[in-house]
């Protein structure tokens, strides 16, 4: 190899190198370009990255997963998770087009988690809380008996501590492969909840993209103050199936964050970038 | 006449045959009985036989039976002096939610059911048993009045679902169920549930968090309806089969799963054929359950029930 060759090798290697500081560590597509799903206007990923996940130009809200979440909410280094040994099984045997077992590995390997919820403790701005996240991108953050357990035992942790309570959901309800197992994780949490209400104990919904079903209809619903992030679609029956029951076209906010603000459902409806300074500023007012 | 199901139809054919015999022994003078009686034996046999081996699909067919009793049947037949209590106090009085105050066997109680009706008329006004938000609310006043006045609360369980509507989720369909789930685990009276016939989803549990919880043979209760889960899951509504299959919708699976506490028999061909038997087999379990949650203090009450639902699930930890 002559001295031209290796300069231009190492010269090849830095601008790789440098291409993928632009792409950010998370990202596996090879583009660094991405059209925004909303408004179609060309980003750097990059600068969707830095901005939360939110289009600089149109303000829309993307989806992120329950790391990111907890990684834009909670103070650098405070989360510690707990619960994390809780693991699915398939209780029922279920079958539909594809084993229940077999989608759960599936969604395993492409989220790195158990199931649908992270739980742990934290902190925000210094102020200790519990926290469960949810996560759409595990089986459309479907509730089953993990997921129940895991919510009712940090729920249970934040009365042992004496602590505010936040739940972040993100999902499409109650999990359909563990049947009536699910539907009873709806009373487990939401009794769980009760607790925290008879303990004089704060709890903080942060309802994100999306939150329906079984999760609005228990612990979703039960907090002191409900947080609706700018955007998400929010409700207890799907969109379709009420176009098909009521036989009429609905409205095209229905059932957003905004609509249901509309509608005296949620408390305050905030945009990403505010939340972290809201949920501080509410921890705050009601520290005892 | 009454609306026969596809599967009955054996019994049906014999049942004809046994008539046919019965006009012909009378017009022609003929002593048929012998015929007679062996037909009848093999169309009870048949009934007992097809009865005991319902696949989840059928037992949709019979828990939604259009004969099937509905709430009021049951209030009507179990109860003495039924008054009922309207309203939520914010507006309306969901229909599709009937409770009120009652007598069992001369003892105080609330009732507390989801409602269907027998014809079309009837279905309009009770909305084909989907109630709405304002519907658990006056459920959750009326368990709240029941607390304040040791009244052990019945509720009666049939439905299709809660009711999905523009004005429900302008009103908190899914908050106004989760408060019920919230505060039915507070109460501190004996809290006793009956699904009846279709117990679907957060709608029916809605007012199933209970001391304790019991199912009709041939009622189901599921997280989602099968034809539900069936287009989401198949793509296919019409997969609704597999999907009761696959659901475990039953009372005996339920009851294996610790899902639910007692299933009540009803009488041979469903509950439809006999109302005033059904009624009594319910009034029956009632009393049980309620003479043995009587023994249990207020503290008691709330720590079973809570207990039940705080071990309900299936995972690992490792």
């Amino acid at each position: 190899m002559s001295i031209q060759e290796w300069f231009e090798k190492r010269k090849e290697a830095q601008i790789e190198r440098r291409a993928k500081e632009i792409k950010g560590v998370e990202n596996d597509a090879p583009e660094l370009w991405t059209k925004c799903v909303h408004c179609e206007t060309q980003l750097l990923k990059t600068d969707l990255e830095e901005n939360m996940m939110v289009c600089p130009h149109c303000d829309y809200h993307y989806k992120i997963n329950a790391r990111k979440r907890i990684k834009q909410l909670v103070d650098e280094d405070s989360f510690e998770e707990l619960f994390k040994e809780i693991k699915p099984i398939d209780p029922l045997g279920f079958f539909d087009t594809e084993s229940y077992a077999n989608r759960l590995q599936k969604a395993q390997t492409k989220t790195g988690l158990n199931d649908a919820v992270i739980t742990g403790l934290a902190e925000i701005c210094g102020h200790k809380i519990a926290i469960a996240v949810m996560d759409f991108e595990f089986m459309g953050g479907s509730m089953g008996s993990v997921v129940g357990e895991k919510v009712t035992r940090i729920m249970e942790k934040a009365l042992e501590l004496k602590i505010p309570m936040l739940a972040v959901t993100s999902s499409g309800g109650a999990r359909m492969q563990e049947s009536a197992l699910s539907l009873m994780q709806m009373a487990k949490t939401s009794c769980a909840a009760g607790k925290l209400d008879e303990a004089g104990i704060l709890y903080i919904n942060l309802l994100t993209e999306p939150t329906f079903g079984g999760i609005t209809a228990s612990f979703g619903t039960l907090g002191d103050i409900i947080i609706a992030e700018q955007g998400a679609r929010i409700g207890f029956a799907g969109r379709r199936v009420i176009e098909q029951t009521i036989r009429q076209k609905l409205p095209e906010d229905f059932q957003t964050a905004e609509y249901l603000l509309k509608y005296g459902q949620v408390d305050i409806v905030s945009k990403r970038k505010n939340l972290r300074r809201t949920l501080a500023n509410i921890l705050e007012m009601h520290e005892k | 006449m009454a609306t026969v199901l596809d599967f009955e139809k054996p019994i049906i054919d014999i049942q004809n045959k046994i008539e046919e015999l019965r006009q012909l022994s009378e017009n022609s003078g003929l002593d048929l009985e012998d015929q007679i009686e062996s037909f009848e034996k093999q169309a009870e046999d048949k009934k007992k036989e097809l009865y005991s081996t319902l696949k989840p699909s059928q037992k949709l067919q019979i828990a939604r039976h259009s004969e099937r009793p509905k709430f009021l049947d049951y209030v009507h037949i179990m109860c003495e002096d039924f008054i009922e209590l309207h309203g939520d106090r914010e507006g309306m009085d969901d229909r599709a939610i009937i409770g009120g105050i009652a007598k069992l066997n001369g003892k105080p109680i609330m009732i507390i059911g989801i409602q269907k009706g027998k014809s079309t008329k009837e279905n309009l006004e009770y909305n084909f048993g989907m109630p709405q938000p304002q519907g658990y609310r006056k459920a959750l006043r009326l368990f709240k009045h029941a607390n304040k006045f040791k009244m052990p609360i019945i509720t009666i369980i049939d439905t299709p679902g809660a009711y999905p509507g523009i004005k429900a989720e302008e009103t908190g369909q899914g908050a106004a169920i989760a408060m019920n789930l919230r505060e039915m685990s507070k109460l501190s009276v004996p809290v006793i549930s009956i699904i009846s016939g279709e117990g679907c989803s957060g709608g029916a549990l809605g007012l199933a968090v209970s001391n304790v919880v019991m199912m009709l043979e041939h009622a189901y209760y599921t997280v989602i309806s099968p034809e539900g889960c069936a287009s989401i899951l198949w793509r296919d509504a019409g997969k609704f089969a597999d999907a009761a299959e696959a659901l475990k919708i039953t009372s005996k699976d339920l009851l294996e799963l610790g899902i639910i506490d007692e299933e009540i028999v009803e009488p041979l061909g469903g509950a439809h054929t006999d109302h005033v038997e059904t009624a009594k087999a319910m009034k029956e379990a009632i009393l049980r359950a309620l003479e043995n949650l009587s023994k249990m203090s207020s503290e008691e009450l709330r720590i079973q029930r809570y207990d039940k639902f705080r071990k309900m699930g299936k995972f690992i930890e490792s």
